[in-house]
């Protein structure tokens, strides 16, 4: 059985193919461990309430919330960042189509489209807004991620 | 950040959770089980839920089962929404839970989290009523598997130290006519104006609610009145709304007006895509 005490741990997190030692508290959350801890800010903390997606991790290659997500929750499955996508083909899909303004939620954005594109490669609208809805972009530039979505969805595809 | 530190366990098995569920408690702890842990984390955070231990049944194998076994569909209660609709088991209950949140909320929500859930909604109840499901439930003297209906006084009651194992269906239910509609204020993603399940079975149309009073409901009246043949439609519709078990909700989504106004909508919807023939 897994089990945490009330005092700090050292636990290890498999992230980015790398495993990582870290200190948690049971109450601390993915999302404060991999900001705090790692150093892994790609990850955004914004709502903290499960509502914007800008903290959106894969846990197992599902898309999960980190804000919603206990670190000690996660010990021994693979967690991706938006660090492990730098230089992707899909990040420069979002760079070529605009898909950014001040950049905020684009990282839960790629992570998002990139669970999608890998699960869905033949994803039709309907599929790519039902998904998409998990995330909010303050800037509304809404169109723009959505051509890079779909061009994502379309490269994958062809790979 | 959750303001307060808690013990943490995962146990592997049930009598494992059950055992630490009852040591921690004699220790005089306040002991919560937790599965997705969407709700505990967002009302923790906040000061509205506490806990000075949580014991994560996600480690348990009984609780990931997702299959059919003999006549029945078995869901473990720490499957994800998600996991529900791509399975396509039970497709009235994939639905529904598909209207549930947001896609990557649906990756962490359970469905043992949510019809046990704090908020008024718990739609993933609704095709449990209307399939007339059992639970099994885990306690310190074995396991107890019981109609939903018999734990269900407008929330679950489940006893203290004893947690959702499975959810039971028929699976002849799987395979009955259905409906399942939502409506919200604006946005998709938002809890419901106005949330119905519905299927047919033996020519009459069952009905259950959400968003429309505090509590989701199946109302054998309601059934009784949309099953009327000697009514139109819209007196069928007239009548089922008068005869709901509580009051029509009016807040911030929607005043009882409007929402009275969307769920007469709704049934109407709800009724002509199941030409529910008459008996």
């Amino acid at each position: 059985m897994i089990q945490n005490s009330l005092a700090k741990t050292v636990v290890k997190l498999h992230v980015n193919g790398e495993t990582h030692e870290v200190m948690v508290r049971s109450a601390d959350t993915l999302l404060h461990t991999l900001r705090e801890q790692l150093g892994l800010t790609g990850a955004k903390r914004a709502c903290e309430n499960g509502d914007c997606g800008a903290c959106t991790v894969l846990i197992n290659g599902e898309t999960m919330h980190s804000c919603l997500s206990l670190a000690i929750e996660t010990i021994n499955q693979p967690i991706t960042t938006i660090e492990s996508l730098m230089d992707s083909p899909i990040q420069r899909i979002f760079v070529e189509k605009w898909a950014i303004q001040c950049g905020f939620c684009t990282p839960g954005f790629i992570l998002n489209c990139h669970a999608l594109a890998k699960k869905h490669p033949n994803a039709d609208e309907e599929v790519i807004e039902e998904w998409m809805q998990s995330n909010l972009c303050r800037c509304t530039g809404y169109q723009e991620i959505k051509d890079a979505v779909k061009a994502a969805v379309q490269a994958e595809k062809q790979a | 950040m959750i303001p307060f530190d808690f013990e943490y366990y995962k146990p592997e098995t049930i009598p494992e959770a059950i055992q630490t569920y009852q040591e921690l408690r004699n220790q005089g702890k306040k002991v919560i089980y937790y599965s997705g842990g969407t709700e505990f984390i967002t009302f923790s955070r906040i000061n509205q839920m506490a806990a000075d231990a949580i014991i994560d049944i996600k480690g348990i194998r009984e609780c990931h089962v997702l299959e059919q076994q003999g006549d029945q569909f078995v869901i473990g209660s720490a499957v994800s929404l998600n996991k529900i609709t791509e399975s396509s088991i039970f497709p009235l209950l994939g639905q529904t839970v598909k209207q549930i949140a947001d896609h990557t909320s649906r990756n962490k929500i359970t469905i043992g989290g949510n019809i046990n859930s704090r908020l008024i909604y718990r739609e993933g109840i609704l095709p449990l009523l209307l399939s007339d499901a059992k639970v099994k439930l885990a306690r310190s003297e074995g396991e107890l598997v019981l109609p939903l209906t018999n734990i269900l006084d407008k929330e679950l009651k489940i006893g203290s130290g004893e947690f959702l194992v499975q959810i039971l269906v028929k699976k002849s239910y799987g395979s009955l006519p259905f409906a399942s509609l939502k409506k919200t204020k604006i946005t998709k993603v938002s809890y419901p104006v106005v949330s119905i399940a519905a299927l047919v079975k033996d020519q009459r149309i069952r009905t259950a609610f959400s968003g429309v009073c505090e509590y989701p409901f199946r109302s054998d009246q309601v059934e009784a009145a949309l099953n009327e043949t000697s009514l139109s439609m819209a007196e069928k519709i007239n009548k089922a709304v008068s005869l709901l078990p509580a009051q029509i909700i009016d807040d911030i989504q929607a005043s009882r007006e409007y929402r009275t106004f969307v769920l007469k909508n709704a049934l109407h919807e709800i009724m002509d895509s199941l030409e529910v023939a008459p008996a």
